[in-house]
């Protein structure tokens, strides 16, 4: 079953592989093992997100990709806001080495 | 006390989150100063929390492009991200990994490669603190000498100067970073970057720690600039990395987000504090923290060599990964702090004139 996966993979890896690469090597150490969620334990959003997972590793890793960044926009910009709120100006500083 | 605990969906086993925050809040501080990802602090963090290494690493490299897009963020803000060059570097990476990789990947097929790994790290490691403690040592020698001549300490003066040797080089095309104030043939940038990549993929980390101090010492960035245009390499690489472990099923988003909560204010905080240290400062802390890093792989390298006393080695290296985090998280929150109340009561002295 895993090797059926990686093969309907295709082009993917390399278009994924062109957009960055620095992780490579430690991602080759992982090992090869299909692992499973067990959803009986979980109910609601993480309930949906182990299902997800036991589907299809490459919807999970692409949702991954996408949700990261989302929540590192998100979660910048609120701190963003509140870091506003103390009194410092956020926009410039000088650039001085010793 | 159940409700400090979290089922982790992916992985299965119950976590300490107000752990993960902290984590996230620590190595988001010491990567927004320093322009570091953190593989190197937080995989044993998680490891000890409950993880097994490979959803470890895996969760690790998918906060850290998630925590570097933060710091990215605020540091763009300042103007000390260059995306010219980083975007230019990146191309250079992407080929020096895959080299890098491969070169392991032929280590490992002969059975030796942890060991060629861990010297590896050790040397560079000895390398990179040797040349940022000589750097400063020569930049104070430098400004005793102007100030005993009488002359002013430029604000940008650096001790060693490679970076104008190398800027010198005539090979065409030349391209001019305006962020990073460098004139140099584009060939400079790719050919650290493709060096800088080998070496982050032969020892399987994610470049921070080698590309910071190659954009200082190779390129002539400002070390604020520096920080900024790494951190956006970092970014870059940890969205491949998440890719990648995602799609090999190691990564628990759950985690992610729990991270990445701690992270968002500790990079705000890491960030800010960089504003009101002198670069040479940050140059000196980030020697420290090498030189620490450098101690830990010592440990470990002398467990494998003496087994018995292997476990009470690699508890030594795990606490001083974990103490060195601490340490460096604090000292950077009391500059936080410090310049916060300095900058609020100068502006208040200002208003007051007015």
């Amino acid at each position: 079953m895993p090797l059926k996966k990686r093969q309907s993979f295709g082009w993917k890896p390399v278009l994924l592989f062109l957009s960055a690469a620095p992780l490579l090597s430690a991602a080759e150490t992982a090992q090869a093992i299909v692992i499973v969620a067990d959803s009986r334990k979980f109910q609601g959003v993480r309930l949906l997100w182990a299902n997800f997972y036991n589907e299809s590793h490459f919807h999970f890793a692409l949702m991954t990709t996408l949700l990261i960044p989302l929540a590192g926009v998100l979660l910048g910009s609120l701190a963003d806001l509140v870091m506003s709120r103390i009194g410092i100006n956020l926009k410039s500083r000088s650039l001085r080495e010793g | 006390m159940d409700w400090l605990y979290v089922l982790m969906p992916i992985v299965g086993v119950k976590v300490f989150w107000p752990g993960l925050v902290i984590l996230g809040l620590g190595v988001g501080i010491i990567g927004g100063f320093f322009g570091m990802g953190g593989a190197w602090m937080v995989t044993p963090g998680l490891n000890i929390l409950g993880f097994p290494m490979a959803f470890a690493i895996g969760t690790d490299i998918a906060h850290m492009s998630g925590k570097s897009l933060i710091s990215t963020m605020r540091h763009a803000k300042f103007g000390n991200v260059d995306y010219k060059l980083g975007s230019v570097m990146v191309l250079g990476t992407v080929c020096g990994v895959e080299c890098g990789s491969r070169i392991v990947m032929w280590l490992e097929r002969m059975g030796s490669v942890a060991l060629y790994v861990r010297y590896g790290y050790m040397i560079l490691l000895t390398v990179i603190a040797w040349v940022v403690f000589s750097d400063v040592r020569q930049k104070q020698k430098k400004d005793q000498e102007a100030r005993a001549a009488g002359r002013s300490v430029e604000a940008l003066s650096t001790g060693l100067e490679w970076h104008k040797k190398l800027q010198q080089l005539n090979i065409p095309p030349i391209v001019y970073f305006p962020k990073s104030g460098v004139r140099c043939s584009v060939w400079l940038p790719v050919t650290i970057a493709l060096f800088t990549g080998l070496l982050a993929g032969f020892l399987g980390i994610g470049g921070g720690l080698i590309c910071m101090p190659a954009l200082i010492y190779l390129v002539g960035c400002p070390t604020h600039v520096a920080v900024g245009t790494d951190l956006f390499g970092v970014m870059i690489s940890g969205l491949y990395g998440a890719a990648t472990y995602s799609y090999k099923g190691r990564v628990d988003l759950v985690a992610v987000f729990i991270m990445l909560v701690g992270a968002a204010v500790g990079a705000q905080i890491g960030t800010v504090a960089t504003k009101y240290v002198k670069g040479y400062a940050i140059r000196v802390y980030f020697g420290l923290a090498v030189v620490g890093c450098g101690i830990s792989v010592l440990l470990k390298l002398l467990g494998a060599a003496y087994l018995p006393v292997k476990p009470a080695l690699d508890v030594a290296a795990t606490i001083l990964i974990l103490g060195l985090v601490t340490a460096l998280s604090l000292f950077i929150l009391l500059n936080f702090l410090k310049g916060v109340a300095e900058e609020r009561k100068a502006r208040k002295e200002a208003y007051a004139h007015v």
